[in-house]
C-alpha cells in the first residue's frame, strides 16, 4: 500500500439514528481508480455507508475524507456534484428526455450549451447508446438495460472523480445484468474512476470488484481482493460463499 | 314570456352579473392559488405541520356556506357586507383542494427520483422547481380545477351578503317565485363552471407531462 491517502477514507465513521447505531467503526481507504464493492444482506448498512460518503446522511461519529478533506467541511452540494450517484431505481427524471437527464449536472454547473451537447453525445456513445437514436427519447421508452446505461451516463456527466452505485444492476434480468457488469468493468478501467458499489449479489461482487468489503450488522467484517476473499477463513465470509449455487461458477 | 322577450329584458343584466360573478371567483381563485400552492409545498417540507394545517382547512370546508358568509359579516377587516367578504369566503373554501392536492401531488413523486436528484447535487429549490412541481402539476391543477368549479357554484350565495353576481337572479327568483329568473342566474353559472372546467382541462393536457 502506498502512503498516499486514498480518495475516500473512512476513519472510525459511524451513524446512529434515534440512539440506534446503524453503522459503526468503519475504517477503510479507497485508492484512486479502485472498485470497492460493499457486499451484505439488506439492513447490513451498505446503503447507509454510501449515503454517508455523499452526505445524504451526516455522520454522528468519526470522519470521512474525500479528496483529503473531511466531508463535513465540504459544501454538500459541491461534494455531490463531484461524486456520481447511481441507484437501483435509477431515478431518471421521467419528464426529461435522455439528453436532458444526462445533461443534468452540467446544466446545474452552468456549462455552455455547445459543451453540454458535445458531452452528452460523448457519454451516450461511451455507454453504447447511439445519440441519434436515443437522445430525444424519454425514459419510459427505454428498456431496463438502456435506462441503466443512461443512469451511468448521467452520473459521469460532469466528470466526477468517484461514483457511488447502490445496487445499480439489481433490477435487470440476469442476461442483461451480466453484459452490463462486463461493460461497466471495461468502462471503469478506461476511465479510472473510483467506485463504491453496493450489492447483495456475491457473484456480482466477485465479477466487478477490485476489493470486496463484507458488511454485517453495520460493521465492515472483512475487506479483501476477490481472490483472497474466496480463500478467507473468516466465518462470515464462508457463510456468504456457501450461499453460491455452484462454486464452479465463480469467475 | 318567450325566450326573445326574456333576453331583451334581462340580457344586459345577465352580462353584468356574470361579470361580477367572474370577478369574485377569479380574484378568490388567484388568492387561493397564491396561498395554497406555496402553502402545500411548505407542508411537504415540514411534515409535522401538515396534519394540523390540513385538519383546519378540512374543518373550514365543513362549515355550511351560507353560515360562513354570515359569520364573516361582523368581522373587522375581512368582513362587512359586499364583495370583499364574499371573496374571503370563497378563498377559504378554495384553499383546501389546492393545498391538499399540492401536498399530495408532491409527496406522490417517486422517492427514488428525489433521492437521485439530491444525490446528484441538486439543491432543494432546484429539485422542487425542475422536478417535483413538474411531476405534481397534474394533481395540483386538478385541485385548482375542483376549487374553481366549486367556487363558481358557491359564489351564487354571495348575493345574500350584497356582493352581487349571478346569485342576485336566483335570490330574486326565489323571493317572487319566478322560475325563469332562477334559471337566468343558474344557467349562466352552470355554463361558466363548464367552461372553466374545460379551459383548465385544456391547460392540464397542454402542460402536464404524461408517461403514455
Amino acid at each position: 500500500m502506498s502512503t498516499e491517502p486514498g480518495l475516500i477514507e473512512c476513519r472510525d465513521a459511524g451513524f446512529e439514528l434515534n440512539g440506534q447505531p446503524i453503522v459503526s467503526g468503519l475504517n477503510f481507504s479507497i485508492p484512486r481508480g479502485e472498485i470497492l464493492v460493499l457486499l451484505g444482506r439488506s439492513g447490513s448498512g451498505k446503503t447507509t455507508t454510501l449515503k454517508l460518503i455523499n452526505r445524504l446522511l451526516d455522520l454522528t461519529r468519526g470522519e470521512i475524507r474525500f479528496e483529503d478533506k473531511r466531508t463535513a467541511d465540504w459544501d454538500p452540494i459541491r461534494l455531490r456534484r463531484r461524486i456520481g450517484y447511481v441507484i437501483q431505481e435509477i431515478g431518471l427524471f421521467p419528464h426529461f428526455s435522455v439528453e436532458r437527464n444526462v445533461a443534468l449536472v452540467p446544466r446545474l454547473e452552468g456549462w455552455q450549451r455547445a459543451r453540454i451537447e458535445a458531452r452528452v453525445r460523448e457519454l451516450l456513445n461511451l455507454v453504447g447508446l447511439d445519440p441519434a437514436q436515443f437522445a430525444k427519447r424519454y425514459p419510459h421508452e427505454l428498456s431496463g438495460g438502456q435506462r441503466q446505461r443512461v443512469g451511468v451516463a448521467r452520473a459521469l456527466a460532469a466528470d466526477p472523480t468517484a461514483l457511488l452505485m447502490d445496487e445499480p444492476f439489481g433490477a435487470l434480468d440476469p442476461i442483461t445484468r451480466g453484459e452490463i457488469q462486463q461493460e461497466f468493468r471495461q468502462l471503469q478501467r478506461g476511465l479510472g474512476k473510483t467506485v463504491v458499489l453496493v450489492t447483495h449479489d456475491v457473484q456480482e461482487a466477485l465479477r466487478v470488484a477490485d476489493r470486496i468489503g463484507l458488511m454485517e450488522a453495520g460493521r465492515l467484517v472483512e475487506i479483501q481482493k476477490p481472490r483472497d476473499f474466496l480463500q478467507s477463513g473468516n466465518p462470515a465470509v464462508r457463510a456468504v460463499l456457501a450461499s453460491l449455487p455452484d462454486r464452479r461458477e465463480i469467475p | 314570456m318567450n325566450l326573445a322577450e326574456f333576453f331583451s329584458r334581462y340580457g344586459s343584466e345577465i352580462g353584468h352579473r356574470s361579470g361580477e360573478h367572474l370577478f369574485l371567483v377569479g380574484i378568490a381563485i388567484l388568492i387561493a392559488v397564491a396561498v395554497g400552492i406555496p402553502g402545500g409545498v411548505m407542508l411537504t417540507r415540514s411534515p409535522r405541520l401538515s396534519a394540523p394545517i390540513l385538519a383546519v382547512a378540512n374543518a373550514i370546508q365543513t362549515i355550511p356556506s351560507l353560515a360562513l358568509f354570515g359569520i364573516l359579516i361582523p368581522l373587522p377587516f375581512l368582513g362587512g357586507v359586499g364583495a370583499r367578504t364574499a371573496v374571503v369566503a370563497l378563498v377559504l373554501y378554495s384553499l383546501l383542494p389546492i393545498l391538499r392536492n399540492t401536498f399530495t401531488g408532491i409527496n406522490g413523486v417517486d422517492p427514488a427520483i428525489r433521492e437521485a436528484g439530491l444525490g446528484m447535487g441538486m439543491t432543494d429549490w432546484q429539485l422542487l422547481w425542475q422536478v417535483e412541481i413538474r411531476l405534481a402539476l397534474g394533481v395540483i391543477l386538478a385541485g385548482v380545477r375542483v376549487a374553481t368549479v366549486i367556487a363558481i357554484g358557491l359564489a351564487t350565495i354571495a348575493a345574500a351578503i350584497g356582493a352581487g353576481g349571478l346569485g342576485v337572479f336566483i335570490f330574486r327568483g326565489v323571493a317572487i317565485l319566478d322560475n325563469s329568473l332562477i334559471l337566468a342566474g343558474a344557467v349562466p353559472a352552470a355554463i361558466m363552471a363548464l367552461l372553466a372546467d374545460a379551459a383548465l382541462g385544456w391547460v392540464e393536457r397542454r402542460f402536464v407531462f404524461r408517461r403514455r
